[in-house]
């Protein structure tokens, strides 16, 4: 289990066998209604629960591609490596935590970054991979964003970011911290450029990420239900010694409470995203 | 004045009683060459321990009750500071204070996270922990200070943005978001000094700057050490540690190329000499604008953008 869900109240928190959008075998439950859902359906739903609409959470490459047309695609930045630059070590060394991730994901890091198009239009994608130790933002998260804006500015296209991460990464400690300057400054010039930036907040969207790149969006967009935040729940309740009420920092508050522009389910992202850009004159 | 001493300070507290009961039985006896000499000693013994002091000693000594906070310095080093209140939307945030001021005659704007001291006066400060609010007032100081082409001074104290329900409710996420991204290209010269507690975004958002300098024994991190510690360790009582592995202390982040310079504090800390800290404050201050206001504004924007970019790279 990542750092960031043990951080969570047992009663919001999913398990990670729970969690996975495409677990072993043919069959996969849903958490939320406990439907059992037949495993090529639900990918062809775009691990959406038919039954419930709940919105599993899904692997970067799978929501890009599930966004993005078909064809032509190139990846940005695809061969940066991660670096322990202050040897880090906890109960784990940070090098075995990333060779662990990267085995498990088959990702260099916790971002994806694609250029290709939507509905035939240009456009740079973004997407963070959550099970790489919890979607957390190091350099190499920042640097493969800052890259994304950079080709977008040079395509003239609009940059879009599906994020899902538990904050900055503990582990590259100041580094870490010092890249939400850093990606909050790129989308400063993609803004200076009157190019788009649209933020789509996905579960979950906490600490640093959300603190930065996530909440920056010309449009920000929510997935339903979708946990976002600045401080972790369990750290607000030991703050302030209250419970916290019910479906706080969950998308539908946060609409509420006029942080975001619209909750969007995941089917009909890539057809709002275009419609949306559309009328911005892309 | 009776001084607080630190756990990792004990021996010179030791001997500092010491030299009390000396002066005590003295009256009268001429003990003043033992006096001399326990003196000298507690000089080098204190240089010695403050030298190179571990990063949780460090962490204590930044949070330390009596170092001086952004107000003291305030007050040392700026004359005619006016105060401004409120975001012009919810409330006056205490925990984040602003104004102009003048620096050695020369008017500026003024920003930074306000600790307090006293018991009443720490929970009227929220213990430096701004709200949002706090952060959009600081937004529009930040933009008048653009208008009016007045540098922008920022002091960095807080132990991070205040994680409340209310805080959520108003978008903390968005309001650190937002002054990250508007400083980034805020078109006049921007220093910031952490002069105690760096913590996290709290911090991070009024510090996006063009020259960031660290007192010797501040502490600037992603994450507090306790809270390090408590996710990485699974226990808060690891926060030494957490502190040690993070490296948060100046020496280390100078050395990481993440700050442009260490200022050297008085011996034993900041808060045995709040004069000579300032001092050197305000000397550097004036020094560094001179040198950044030399700068035409396209270059020293385009600065700022390859700095913020080279972190990681």
């Amino acid at each position: 289990m990542s750092w960031f869900v043990k951080l969570l109240p047992a009663k919001i928190r999913t398990s990670s066998t729970q969690r996975r959008a495409i677990p072993d075998g043919v069959w996969s439950k849903c958490p939320e209604c406990t439907a059992v859902l037949y495993l090529p359906e639900l990918e062809r739903n775009l691990s959406v629960c038919p039954k419930c609409l709940y919105h599993f959470r899904i692997n970067a490459r799978s929501r890009i591609e599930g966004f993005l047309d078909k064809g032509i695609q190139h990846e940005v930045a695809a061969d940066l490596q991660p670096v322990d630059r202050l040897k880090f070590k906890d109960t784990k060394k940070y090098k075995d935590r990333l060779s662990h991730a990267q085995k498990a994901t088959n990702e260099n890091d916790a971002l994806v970054v694609i250029s290709g198009t939507l509905k035939s239009k240009p456009v740079v994608v973004a997407a963070f991979e959550y099970d790489f130790i919890g979607g957390s933002m190091g350099t190499v998260v920042g640097e493969k964003f800052v890259q994304g804006v950079e080709t977008a500015i040079e395509l003239k296209a609009p940059f879009i970011c599906f994020s899902a991460s538990g904050g900055a990464r503990m582990q590259e400690a100041l580094l870490s911290l010092f890249q939400m300057a850093k990606t909050s400054a790129a989308l400063k010039k993609l803004a200076s450029e009157n190019l788009p930036y649209i933020s789509i907040l996905t579960d979950p969207t906490m600490g640093g990420v959300s603190a930065s790149l996530a909440m920056l969006g010309d449009f920000n967009i929510a997935e339903p239900k979708a946990l976002i935040g600045f401080a972790g729940p369990r750290v607000i309740e030991q703050t302030v010694r209250q419970i916290l009420p019910e479906g706080f920092q969950r998308s539908e508050f946060l609409l509420e409470k006029g942080a975001i522009d619209m909750i969007i389910d995941r089917r009909e992202m890539s057809a709002t995203v275009a419609r949306l850009l559309g009328k911005l004159g892309f | 004045m009776t001084q607080h001493f630190l756990e990792f300070e004990r021996p010179i507290a030791e001997l500092q009683a010491k030299i009390e009961e000396l002066r005590m039985v003295g009256v009268g006896n001429d003990l003043s060459d033992e006096i001399q000499r326990l003196e000298t000693k507690t000089r080098e013994l204190t240089k010695k321990i403050f030298d190179s002091p571990k990063a949780w000693d460090t962490a204590q000594i930044a949070r330390h009750s009596d170092r001086p906070h952004t107000l003291d310095y305030i007050q040392l080093i700026f004359d005619e500071f006016d105060e401004m209140h409120g975001d012009r939307h919810y409330a006056d945030d205490k925990a984040l204070i602003g104004g102009t001021a003048r620096l050695d005659g020369k008017p500026v704007m003024v920003i930074g996270q306000e600790k307090g001291r006293k018991t009443k006066e720490k929970v009227m400060r929220n213990f430096g922990m701004p709200n949002p609010e706090g952060y959009r007032k600081a937004l529009r100081l930040m933009e008048l200070a653009e208008k009016f082409n007045l540098p922008l001074i920022t002091f960095v104290d807080t132990p991070g943005a205040y994680p409340g329900i209310g805080a959520e409710e108003r978008n903390q996420s968005e309001a650190i978001a937002r002054n990250l991204f508007v400083m980034s290209q805020l078109r006049t010269p921007i220093i910031s000094t952490v002069i105690g507690e760096g913590g996290s975004g709290g911090a991070l958002a009024i510090a996006v700057a063009d020259c960031v300098y660290m007192l010797q024994y501040s502490i600037y991190s992603v994450i507090s050490p306790e809270g390090c510690a408590s996710i990485l360790w699974k226990s808060a009582d690891k926060a030494p540690e957490a502190a040690e592995a993070m490296g948060l202390y100046a020496s280390r982040i100078k050395q990481l190329g993440l700050i442009d310079e260490v200022l050297p504090e008085p011996l034993g800390g900041a808060h045995r000499d709040p004069q000579t800290m300032a001092a050197l404050i305000k000397q550097t201050l004036i020094e560094k604008l001179a040198g950044l206001q030399s700068i035409p504004m396209p270059k020293l924007l385009e600065l700022r953008y390859k700095r913020l970019m080279s972190y990681g790279r």
